[in-house]
């Protein structure tokens, strides 16, 4: 019984762990994201709320927390309510299945260092991030405003053809790692890293994971310029504050699973294994941000001809090609 | 423990077929079938059987409801514009499927396939799955697959006709 509880009370802790973790890093990733555009564009960035613009999340948070929360009157009330959570949701609830160190040795019990190792994992984050869809394409409906629906329509066009590219460039590496299971598939990477192995996979991965967080240059659901904020332009206060939570969760999120199929998770010379695991995440939100910084926003054609012509093809093919590669080696004997 | 959770996911999609079929707004409809999937995901991964309940929920729930929905906010089907109720002559066939799976329903319940099963319940992870699936039911899946091909082929067609068509009667 008391062995029992403590294996409960250990795995209750390392949840809390977890899960402050991931909402602190969402939260200062705003900052950060803030910080690193101002400097590209030869600015400071916030530096005014604490030592630096150390506390800026927190003011973030008391201002959106102390805002009105309005619901539009002609608005389908409960869903425009529901919808921001099922935005954060979907993408806290992704980080379930990512290994982020070894299993860990604790009063003599073997503790993993992933929230629940699924033998499906790559199929749990997939189910979840073809459900995240649905609080931005929710959210714009229930707003019954013309710019909400005109950006979840976008988003879920635009959603929905990426997730095919997505989808089709893991299957090499599940045929390298042998297994749906992230935790193996790190295992797999002992040697090298699937970035090195399969370069064409980890790119279509990475722009298709670019699009399915609507970020610069795939970010035309929320394109200021013709759709004021796209999906959540009728939110206000903590509703949108869980968008904007949501949207960020799902860029560690992105980040961690990039991390565990392609950059060989917490494997790494000298580092802890959770310090290597962490800076490759951090480094691919970098990435992204850089990005953000970088590249106009693409027209909503080009975005779609370039998904359905060059990404879903490209993939094809590489699939076959990994395949044949693999026969040939013996490997998928 | 896990008969009372079946029990709860079975009544959870009953209740939101019920309501799907009853509700005036389709994307409310939508959103009743989407929890309905769910919860027969959520029962397949009670069987033992992660695989199905992970495709469940990203080709039906997260990929097929997609599309309808996109199709109705495309469409803004307000709740006014549907006819309140059926003509006499729609209840034929509403009265016929129902006959249908009254019938396969009592089949099912005498014959009791499940427990006939020639595989054992916890059968399905992911690599027996799908040896099973792609060598012993191969040629099925091939032919289902080309099925597939064509009606996607024949989409495309009509789809090709009917834009020229409107080219030759807009020039």
């Amino acid at each position: 019984m008391n062995d029992l509880l403590l294996t409960g009370l250990l795995i209750l802790i390392k949840l809390g762990m977890v899960l402050a973790v991931l909402l602190s890093m969402a939260a200062y990733l705003v900052l950060a994201e803030r910080k690193i555009l101002g400097r590209m564009q030869r600015r400071y960035g916030p530096n005014r709320v604490g030592f630096g613009g150390m506390l800026q999340p927190l003011a973030d948070l008391i201002k959106l927390l102390t805002k009105e929360d309005f619901i539009p009157a002609q608005a389908d009330k409960w869903l425009f309510m529901l919808a921001p959570g099922l935005a954060a949701v979907t993408a806290l609830l992704a980080f379930a299945v990512v290994p982020f160190a070894p299993p860990l040795e604790i009063f003599g019990r073997q503790l993993p260092m992933v929230v629940c190792d699924l033998n499906v994992g790559i199929l749990y984050f997939f189910g979840l991030s073809s459900l995240a869809v649905y609080g931005v394409a929710l959210g714009g409906w229930a707003s019954n405003s013309k710019y909400a629906l005109l950006g979840a329509l976008r988003a879920m066009g635009q959603m929905l053809s990426y997730e095919l590219a997505m989808g089709l460039s893991i299957v090499p590496v599940i045929l390298m790692a042998r297994s749906f299971s992230l935790t193996e598939i790190v295992q797999a990477q002992a040697s090298a890293p699937f970035a090195l192995c399969n370069p064409v996979a980890f790119g279509i991965f990475f722009i298709s994971a670019l699009a399915e967080s609507k970020r610069t240059p795939f970010d035309l659901p929320e394109a200021e310029n013709e759709l004021v904020a796209g999906y959540h332009t009728e939110y206000s206060g903590m509703r949108f504050g869980l968008f904007f939570v949501g949207e960020y969760l799902n860029l560690v999120v992105l980040g961690a699973i990039i991390t565990s199929l392609f950059l060989g998770g917490w494997h790494g010379p000298f580092l802890p294994p959770i310090i290597w695991f962490l800076g490759k995440v951090l480094a691919v939100a970098f990435v992204f941000i850089w990005i953000r910084g970088t590249l106009p926003r693409l027209r909503y054609d080009q975005l779609m001809a370039f998904g359905w012509k060059i990404l879903v093809p490209l993939a094809l093919v590489n699939l076959l090609v990994t395949g044949g590669v693999l026969l040939w080696l013996g490997g998928a004997s | 423990m896990a008969s009372l959770l079946f029990y709860l996911l079975a009544a959870t999609a009953l209740l939101a077929t019920l309501l799907c079929i009853t509700r005036r707004s389709p994307v409310h409809a939508v959103i009743f079938l989407i929890n309905a999937f769910f919860a027969l995901a959520l029962m397949f991964y009670l069987l033992g059987a992660p695989l199905i309940a992970a495709w469940e929920v990203i080709v039906y729930a997260g990929a097929i409801m997609v599309l309808f929905l996109f199709v109705i906010m495309t469409l803004d089907l307000s709740p006014d514009s549907q006819r309140p109720a059926l003509s006499r002559g729609q209840w034929a066939p509403v009265l016929l499927l129902f006959l249908l799976l009254l019938v396969s329903a009592g089949l099912i319940l005498t014959f009791d396939p499940a427990s006939q099963a020639s595989v054992p319940l916890f059968y399905a992870s992911p690599r027996s799955f799908g040896a099973a699936l792609f060598d012993r039911y191969g040629l099925a899946v091939e032919i289902v697959s080309f099925q597939l091909l064509f009606a996607a082929v024949g989409a495309y067609y009509l789809g090709r006709r009917r834009k020229a068509r409107q080219a030759e009667e807009s020039s």
